[in-house]
């Protein structure tokens, strides 16, 4: 029988260090180094190396993202320079050679002649870019929101949850095509197709912050019972100094799992208003946009420039949730 | 016994089932395209959409039917009067009356024809040369035009006919001004004398017309629809996907994509035919500077060498292999085939030379390129969208960098009359079968009752007054002359930037027997079924 295995924070009292630090056990040893040790040598990490599917999840969210961000290295062609499009080359079955020009695609084209590969790249990238930052939107407005109403109370945490319950009862989407085409009218129309992005962001932004104000104005609610909280008042600290020095650290941790779950769902949230042709313009498209185009060639049996787009976001929206959801096991209490 | 009773009950469910079938594939015919009329307001819109919903409701005297032939309506009979070239008399039909019961007279076609000139009309360019319609009798009227107008007749073919009292009992006695954002109570409701009354109208969802009871055709069509029930579906797939699952019995515009998977599906066929329209891009030379391009002071477009190498920038049998897949025929004239007018000649589309469209660029100062806003209808005409994603593509090639803005037809269309676009497609079909349509509406300067279509700011006095002397020239011969002379010069000056001519493709079941009409217009008084 093989004895169970030990987790880090468990050891044995007295247990030798592990190899690798006796080795490097030098003076120059830097401060940074032991952090990393104590970092990898956390439950965390430790939960996380016991997780196949949180390890596959990982990494193909790391993988996108580094696709993403280094879209120009690695992309064949850039799809947004109109100019370095070939019409002809429309419509190329993947890794086939085109009839008229004898190029060949490991994707194939869509039906502008547009490389699918080098098109998903980029559009991984506009799709990714809107989910992190209206994310971070989100989460900025529902954490201050949810950290006043706790903290001060009294008819401003009213306010401030009555309107969070309003915007409950309403689908997000619905919410975020409001605030999309509100937005959209005040734009001069010249501007549009530049603002397009931003205005895609502030919709899913403003559409997605309920879930962070919630959970951190309950967290606050408890946190500011305790003594910590009180020692620190009855030193005369602000509260100002209070809510941001000290209670907001101790209620993030949640809001790192909404906020992953969150990225997950502000993908999808693009994803859907692109292909109902009000978010990214078919000249800059995301996964959404590209959806939309392929959904016209289903019938036709172009099933290509449907289908790639949709694999990546699927991956990419699952994996995203596969982790989220692992962090919210691994960082629950109650689970363990 | 109890074998004759079961029997019995087989009989009897078999025969509801067979009039049940009959009942609902018979008469109601579920009809669908990619957009919506645009009013029910018969002189408000000169477009395809709303005039193939007008002809089901409104009568003109005279229309074209299934074939394009002129054929009589609510007149039995017209001609020049021998004494007088410069009138027409037209006998009216007797014993028609519209939906709500009052008699067809002399005084409701006089009326319509003042209501179709008044300034908010979209259809006076077609009567620019009448000076005035008057009674004759009860059931005849003259026409007199302001010279001689042989061909007049073939601008009557979407003139529809109102009834006066019941226009003016509801307040609607002008036009509705569609650009200014009016609505009018004729825009939301009809009294025709057509085939079809309106049962129920939600713009953009769906339009239900019953038959007409007391139709005067009945016995002259083969009148086999009581109910049209009528589905605008945007999305190209989602309209395949109704035909496809037999939502509906009849699609106007089967995607170019779609066109192998409608015919080899059994019940489903597709009839094709050439049609009557010409897609092209329209640029504002006129205006002394563009407000969406990015060089100030100065307009590109005004610029003869730029427009030229637009056009040679444009790989026309890209668009038609790829965005068409064959559906279509590249052409270098905004002129389909069938107008009086046309030469191959006119037609045959210029060599794709990039390097030649770089090198005008370079001589008009343009070298570097210059950005500009291209606004496309994504609702109206084949692939609309696709073609101009694809120009884009082929104007960066010659450094414009050029800023796409798709939208539905019915925001569209006034940004080219209100003149607030600088950089358009646009679709035209011709009514008439002569170029002097495609001038009035299209080249001749933008005034009171002419040009209203002409985005492009350009006024040729020369070519203004031809296109007047047009429409009083009776000698064919030297009237096909001035046709000639402004076309060579419309050319000359690169006005627009033609595409190509549509090809229309119509889905339906195979019980529907139905030909396709070259303007892309059915009446449905003519369908039949087997």
């Amino acid at each position: 029988m093989t004895s169970p295995p030990v987790r880090p924070s468990e050891k044995p009292a007295g247990a030798p260090e592990s190899a690798p630090t006796s080795v490097s056990a030098s003076i120059s040893a830097s401060i940074s180094a032991s952090r990393l040790q104590r970092a990898l040598a956390s439950d965390f990490v430790y939960d996380f190396t016991r997780a196949p599917i949180a390890i596959i999840a990982g990494l193909v969210v790391l993988f996108l993202f580094l696709v993403a961000i280094l879209a120009p290295l690695v992309a064949p062609t850039n799809p947004f320079d109109p100019a370095s499009l070939n019409l002809m080359n429309g419509f190329t079955p993947p890794m086939q050679a085109n009839m008229f020009t004898g190029e060949s695609f490991v994707m194939g084209t869509d039906d502008q002649g547009r490389d699918l590969l080098s098109a998903i790249i980029y559009g991984l990238r506009v799709s990714l870019f809107v989910g992190v930052m209206s994310v971070l939107l989100a989460m900025g407005l529902g954490v201050s929101l949810g950290l006043i109403a706790g903290y001060v109370g009294g008819w401003l945490d009213n306010l401030i949850m009555r309107i969070a319950d309003i915007q409950l009862t309403f689908p997000s989407i619905l919410i975020a095509m409001l605030i999309f085409g509100v937005l959209r009218g005040i734009i001069p129309p010249d501007l549009r197709d530049e603002m397009a992005i931003f205005v895609l962001i502030t919709a899913i932004g403003l559409s997605e912050w309920v879930p962070f104000a919630r959970t951190v104005r309950a967290t606050t609610l408890v946190e500011k019972e305790k003594e910590y909280v009180q020692a620190a008042r009855l030193i005369g600290l602000g509260r100002h100094q209070i809510m941001w020095r000290h209670i907001l650290p101790n209620v993030l941790g949640p809001v790192l799992v909404i906020a992953t779950i969150t990225l997950a769902l502000a993908i999808i949230a693009e994803a859907t208003l692109s292909f109902l042709g009000v978010g990214a313009p078919a000249t800059e498209p995301s996964l959404g946009t590209l959806i939309r185009i392929g959904q016209d060639f289903l019938f036709s049996g172009e099933w290509w420039i449907l289908t790639f787009p949709a694999i990546t976001l699927l991956a990419l929206a699952l994996s995203v949730n596969l982790l989220g959801d692992w962090l919210k096991d691994t960082l629950n209490p109650r689970l363990k | 016994m109890k074998n004759l009773v079961i029997r019995l009950g087989i009989g009897a469910v078999a025969l509801t089932l067979a009039a049940a079938a009959t009942a609902a594939s018979a008469e109601t015919l579920r009809w669908a395209r990619s957009g919506d009329s645009l009013t029910l307001d018969p002189h408000a819109q000169n477009e395809g959409p709303t005039h193939t919903l007008a002809h089901q409701i409104y009568e003109p005297l005279l229309h074209r039917d299934m074939a394009g032939q002129i054929t009589p309506g609510l007149a039995t009979g017209w001609k020049a009067l021998a004494d007088n070239p410069n009138v027409w008399r037209f006998t009216l039909r007797k014993g028609v009356k519209f939906h709500d019961g009052a008699d067809f007279t002399a005084d409701d076609a006089v009326y319509s024809f003042n209501r179709a000139m008044m300034p908010t009309s979209a259809m006076k360019e077609l009567l620019t040369s009448v000076k005035e319609v008057r009674k004759v009798d009860d059931h005849t009227i003259d026409m007199e035009t302001n010279g001689p107008n042989p061909l007049l007749i073939n601008n009557l073919t979407n003139l529809f006919m109102m009834d006066a009292g019941w226009t003016e009992a509801n307040g609607a006695s002008a036009p509705q001004d569609v650009a200014a954002g009016e609505t009018t109570f004729a825009a939301q409701n009809t009294n025709g004398t057509g085939a079809f009354m309106l049962e129920s109208r939600v713009p953009d969802q769906k339009t239900v017309l019953k038959a007409n009871p007391n139709y005067w055709g009945k016995g002259t069509f083969p009148l086999a629809v009581s109910e049209i029930i009528y589905t605008p579906i945007q999305s190209a797939a989602t309209r395949v996907a109704a035909l496809l699952s037999g939502e509906v019995d009849f699609i106007q515009d089967v995607p170019v994509q779609d066109l192998g998977r409608v015919g080899s599906q059994s019940g489903l066929k597709v009839v094709t035919a050439a049609q009557n329209r010409v897609i092209f891009f329209g640029m504002n030379s006129g205006k002394a500077d563009l407000e969406t391009d990015n060089v100030s002071g100065k307009n590109p477009f005004a610029d003869v060498r730029v427009r030229r190498a637009m056009n040679i920038a444009i790989n026309r049998d890209a668009i038609k292999k790829v965005v068409m897949r064959d559906q279509s025929s590249p052409t270098n004239v905004i002129m389909p085939p069938f107008v009086n007018g046309w030469t191959s000649e006119l037609d045959a589309i210029p060599a794709h030379d990039v390097a030649a469209a770089k090198a005008l660029m370079a001589e008009a100062g343009y070298g570097d390129g210059f950005s500009v806003t291209l606004n496309c209808p994504n609702d109206r005409y084949i692939n609309d969208e696709a073609i101009c994603q694809a120009a884009v593509g082929m104007l960066g090639q010659i450094g414009i960098k050029v800023n796409l803005d798709a939208k539905p037809k019915a925001q569209h269309f006034p940004m080219i009359t209100n003149k607030t676009t600088e950089f358009y497609m646009l679709g035209w079909g011709v009514p008439t079968f002569d170029s002097h349509y495609i001038f009035n509406f299209l080249v001749h300067a933008t005034t009171e009752n002419r040009g209203s279509w002409n985005n492009t700011g350009y006024d040729n006095a020369d070519v203004n007054a031809k296109v007047v002397a047009l429409e009083s020239e009776t000698d064919l011969d030297r009237r096909n002359a001035i046709i000639g002379e402004i076309w060579a010069q419309v050319q000359e000056d690169q006005l627009y930037l033609p595409i190509h001519n549509q090809v229309l493709n119509w889905g339906m079941k195979d019980g529907i027997n139905f030909d396709v009409q070259p303007e892309d217009q059915p009446h449905f008084k003519y369908l039949t079924m087997n």
